[in-house]
């Protein structure tokens, strides 16, 4: 069958480019129905970006939802099996509040998730993906990536009213106000010092790893440091290098995600338009002992730029 | 490189605001000119200035309509913009308040009326306390409201505490002290880093010296 691309739109290519990457890197499409059950959401509120969900009733009484989020109905029918690593891809609709008018919004993701029994190499590969979703965008792009596991640690040491406060401070590359913060409850200088350097350093993995190796000396943040330092070379390898970033103000929600986060930006696109992480701990509270990393694509701000077309 | 846009605040903070960004470097000599344009460019310095409501300026630099901007920590609290906070530029000092006609004493067997442009941080601040209240938006002359039996209290900002005294008014509460920030759109500091930073470090100079 012949299509004539000019009639697609802009999101549409790059909803074609993506799938073609995904697919081509071994990942299967999933295709998932447009409601799931109430009750699901509601058990794993936090990992949803806000709480606002359209619901509905079924004609058999049931509660549903229309689906806020994909990586959740995902996971639910993951079946485990020692050795095996599911690799799946969805292009769905997903329904949330728009910020400036308050109401309901849909939002077209592309996304994939790697399930099962991963290994780093299929961590490596899901960044290299994204990395490569970004590229095929545009060629202006940009990918931070941050350990969630490396500020859990830090974070461990103050009081847990004040860790949001903390966590919205590094978010926003807010030094100022973290000082403050850790000023008014006594936080200990050498811990102050610590979140205040996550704020600080970004940019370059050559630049900034020298610099947290000196600062960050446990087991599990050397394990942090070693993946970041690995994934730089195979970044380097396929000459993407110029692309990565480390930036700790990539906050995902610290309860269900517990390594790697990352968040990709697009030059013209005023907010970041792929999100993503490692998300044991998601599996963890579902009975499930396996492993997981996955990332979206948000396509809802794309519709204005200029694709560059092809995945080569 | 690209130009570096940014937006001011219209006003008094502005003009301090301008004043800083060009002793650090980023001077735009057309902006001193009198006359109605809106946009004010220095090739030289790679810098486009533009004045905008002081309220609007969080919006343009989460929209990216600016790279960065200066707003006070009033409008960020209020609006919650998804933005790099990158400085507090230590003028434009107020506080946000609750205020109350002098005497006044606060009936916790009722709801309590508030009256107030931040509706977001009063709901905030008294939600925390875990008291009822109904909020009165209003968009100017807050301090009237109460006067009017309108509401019982008014969150606002106090600077000087003049217009309450003047309207036999008195602050009850301070919420949270408030200053000019610094912001920058999470994408600019990705692709023009270089430039932010810049001014940054320079600014956070100035800021420093004053405060010796």
């Amino acid at each position: 069958m012949y299509i004539d691309d000019s009639v697609l739109n802009n999101d549409e290519k790059i909803i074609f480019n993506l799938r073609s990457i995904y697919s081509n890197a071994g990942y299967s499409q999933f295709k998932m129905s447009k409601f799931e059950e109430y009750d699901m959401y509601v058990a794993n509120k936090d990992f949803l970006i806000s709480d606002n969900i359209i619901t509905f009733t079924d004609t058999n009484g049931k509660l549903m939802a229309l689906k806020p989020d994909v990586t959740l109905s995902i996971i639910k029918g993951f079946k485990e099996k020692e050795g095996f690593v599911q690799k799946l891809y969805y292009n769905e609709n997903v329904y949330r509040i728009s910020k400036g008018t308050n109401a309901f919004k849909e939002i077209m993701q592309v996304g994939l998730e790697c399930i099962g029994d991963i290994k780093e190499e299929d961590i490596a590969q899901v960044l290299l993906l994204a990395a490569k979703s970004l590229k095929s965008i545009s060629k202006k792009a940009v990918l931070d990536i941050s350990n969630v596991s490396l500020i859990a640690e830090v974070l461990d040491k103050v009081d847990s009213s004040i860790k949001t406060e903390i966590l919205k401070c590094i978010g926003e590359k807010n030094t100022f106000e973290l000082q403050k913060v850790c000023k008014e409850n006594n936080v200990d200088e050498n811990t102050a010092s610590l979140l205040k350097s996550l704020v600080s350093l970004y940019g370059k993995p050559s630049k900034v790893i020298p610099q947290l190796k000196e600062l960050f000396t446990s087991d599990n943040a050397k394990q942090a440091i070693a993946q970041f330092e690995s994934i730089a070379l195979l970044f380097e390898k396929e000459n993407l290098g110029d692309m990565l970033n480390i930036d700790f103000s990539v906050v995902n929600t610290i309860k269900y995600y517990n390594g790697i986060v990352f968040k990709g930006f697009i030059e013209s696109v005023p907010n970041g338009v792929l999100s993503g992480g490692q998300y044991d701990k998601l599996l963890q509270k579902l009975g499930k002992k396996a492993k997981a990393i996955g990332f979206a694509v948000y396509l809802d701000q794309l519709e204005d730029i200029d694709v560059i077309g092809g995945n080569n | 490189m690209e130009f570096l846009n940014v937006a001011l605040p219209k006003g008094r903070l502005g003009e301090k605001v301008y004043a800083m960004f060009e002793k650090a470097g980023f001077e735009c000599p057309s902006i001193k000119e009198n006359n109605r344009k809106l946009i004010f460019e220095n090739e030289e310095r790679m810098v486009r200035y533009f004045w905008v409501k002081p309220s609007d300026v969080a919006i343009y630099v989460e929209r990216g309509a600016a790279d960065i901007g200066v707003a006070g920590k009033d409008i960020l609290l209020e609006y919650e913009p998804d933005i790099y906070e990158l400085l507090d530029l230590n003028i434009g000092k107020c506080r946000m308040a609750v205020a109350a006609p002098k005497g006044f004493k606060d009936n916790k067997k009722k709801t309590l009326k508030v009256a107030t442009k931040f509706s977001n941080i009063a709901k905030d601040y008294y939600t925390k306390m875990g008291r009822d209240i109904d909020i009165i938006h209003l968009n100017g002359s807050i301090e009237i409201a109460p006067i009017l039996g309108l509401s019982d209290v008014i969150v606002d900002i106090v600077e000087t505490g003049t217009t309450l005294k003047e309207n036999n008014l008195e602050v009850i509460e301070t919420i949270v002290p408030i200053s000019a920030r610094f912001i920058a759109n999470k994408t600019s500091f990705k692709f023009k880093g270089e430039q932010i930073e810049k001014l940054v470090n320079e600014l956070s100079n100035q800021i420093e010296v004053e405060n010796d």
